[in-house]
């Protein structure tokens, strides 16, 4: 690891000025920026630690939504009563990644901005071509070993899937990032890949994530976060899916739905032909089904990673069902 | 241009002084700055769990860690864990109990975290402890007798 000068920022201000500077790197719970750092990824000049930065950890569960700050770790937000209740799937996304140890030190601001798995983009000595470390310089995953990189989202430059599982569940909740002086939903806030797969979010020099906000709904109250994964614990998504469902009193009929989807895109996936084709519609579990498929829409495969498109809808369905317990063992 | 910077750690309830670069990590500078070397490099990148020691009580990856961050903060580590008259602390003793290791690498990793995961309330069955204990790979395959020892030490506490 290359060495770097250490700043503790005293306040926002400061680390924001910072982090201005060329080279300047932000460090919160630093599980990312140290891992990379580790693998020569990255190489900041200055770290700018804002870990000691005061009033950026609360978590706030009202009538409007939940709020949180963004040095709150993992395993706070996983862990809070009211989270587990209002708002299932996040709690659980949070749950289900990493490990204790690391959900005890990473943060929801720095989970966002944790960068992708591609074993290409992770070894700079063995794989030098990488549009997202070097622009220009292509794609060693083209052609390469790819049963863990996306099928939708991709571009022919870059074809890494984004990791994380809080993203996918705040994606489908309709949440908002706080960056301080402006408000982005977290959609927006996630770039597609297209033409410059180096720049991921709409994050500028200087900006720091502050919060996130996701509101309350009765869908988000109802709701799951399914991992399929090739181990049971401690592993990234094969593919998942943050699911909330709120249903007409007849228990069958969708009033409202909310569906994304992780570890088959270059960014969390919200999966609006899914929603669109099942609400103010009865539910049986032949149409969950086939409304589910309709989330591969565009799905390219590259080989060793086409069984995600099959995958990946049944994970969707498999977690629409369990909201609807009374379709009874439909799922 | 090596610029170090001067940190106080309170590890085990001592007080530390030392210049570091500001790369060292907690891990690096435990065991190569202040001899503290029951905390084990494994991968080194986030991903075995040996290096796991506690800030402010809570378990974390020193190696993820940079030493600088840990000033003002809590550190425990494994030398830190028994009592003032070397008597072995619960979990210590239900890992001698189970014969939960074989080479024994893992084994402070484990136990840090073992510790933490009773105190979180995230030992209540052996499914529960498998899942808060993922963090901690055992290359000898030690974890049945692993769960039991944590299963026990919970029961106990």
């Amino acid at each position: 690891m290359k060495d770097f000068s250490y700043l503790r920022a005293a306040s926002a201000e400061e680390a924001s000025r910072a982090a201005q500077q060329a080279g300047a790197m932000l460090l919160a719970g630093g599980t990312t920026l140290l891992d990379l750092a580790k693998c020569g990824v990255t190489e900041p000049d200055t770290v700018v630690d804002i870990t000691r930065l005061a009033g950026l950890d609360t978590i706030n569960v009202g009538e409007g939504g939940l709020t949180i700050g963004a040095l709150a770790t993992m395993s706070a937000v996983a862990d809070h009563p009211e989270v587990k209740t209002q708002f299932p799937a996040i709690a659980q996304s949070l749950s289900l990644a990493a490990s204790a140890q690391l959900r005890n030190m990473a943060t929801i601001g720095g989970n966002l901005l944790q960068r992708t798995r591609c074993a290409y983009f992770r070894d700079p000595q063995a794989f030098p071509a990488c549009n997202k470390r070097a622009p220009g310089s292509g794609c060693s995953a083209l052609g390469g070993v790819t049963r863990n990189h996306a099928v939708l989202g991709t571009s022919e430059k870059c074809i890494a899937t984004y990791p994380g599982d809080l993203a996918v569940a705040l994606v489908a909740f309709d949440a908002v990032v706080d960056l301080g002086t402006r408000q982005v939903p977290v959609d927006d806030f996630f770039l597609p890949y297209g033409e410059a797969p180096e720049r991921e979010t709409l994050l500028q020099p200087g900006e720091i994530i502050r919060g996130i906000t996701v509101p309350a709904s009765v869908a988000a109250r109802q709701s799951v976060y399914l991992k399929v994964r090739d181990r049971q614990s401690y592993e990234f998504a094969a593919a998942s899916a943050a699911v909330g469902l709120e249903l007409e009193a007849d228990g069958r009929t969708v009033s409202d739905i909310h569906v994304a989807l992780g570890g088959v895109a270059t960014k969390p996936w919200r999966a609006l032909a899914v929603e669109q084709a099942l609400i103010g519609k009865a539910l049986d579990a032949d149409l969950v089904r086939s409304a589910s498929r309709l989330s591969m829409e565009g799905a390219v495969s590259h080989g060793d990673n086409a069984y995600k498109i099959e995958l990946a809808p049944r994970v969707v369905a498999r977690a629409i069902l369990q909201l609807a317990p009374s379709l009874g063992d439909l799922a | 241009m090596t610029r170090t910077i001067h940190l106080t750690l309170d590890i085990n309830g001592q007080r530390h002084e030392l210049d570091v670069e500001p790369r060292v990590t907690l891990l690096d500078a435990l065991r190569e700055h202040l001899g503290l070397t029951g905390t084990k490099k494994g991968c080194d990148q986030g991903q075995c769990g040996a290096c796991t020691c506690h800030v402010d009580g809570k378990r974390v990856l020193s190696c993820l860690t940079l030493a600088a961050q840990a000033e003002g903060r809590q550190v425990t580590t494994i030398e830190g864990l028994a009592g003032p008259n070397g008597e072995l602390h619960p979990v210590q003793s239900a890992f001698i109990e189970h014969d939960a290791f074989q080479c024994g690498y893992c084994t402070p990793g484990q136990i840090m975290s073992a510790v933490a995961c009773i105190r979180e309330g995230h030992a209540g069955s052996d499914e529960e402890i498998r899942e808060y204990m993922s963090g901690n790979l055992c290359r000898c395959g030690a974890y049945n007798s692993i769960v039991t020892a944590v299963r026990e030490a919970a029961e106990m506490a």
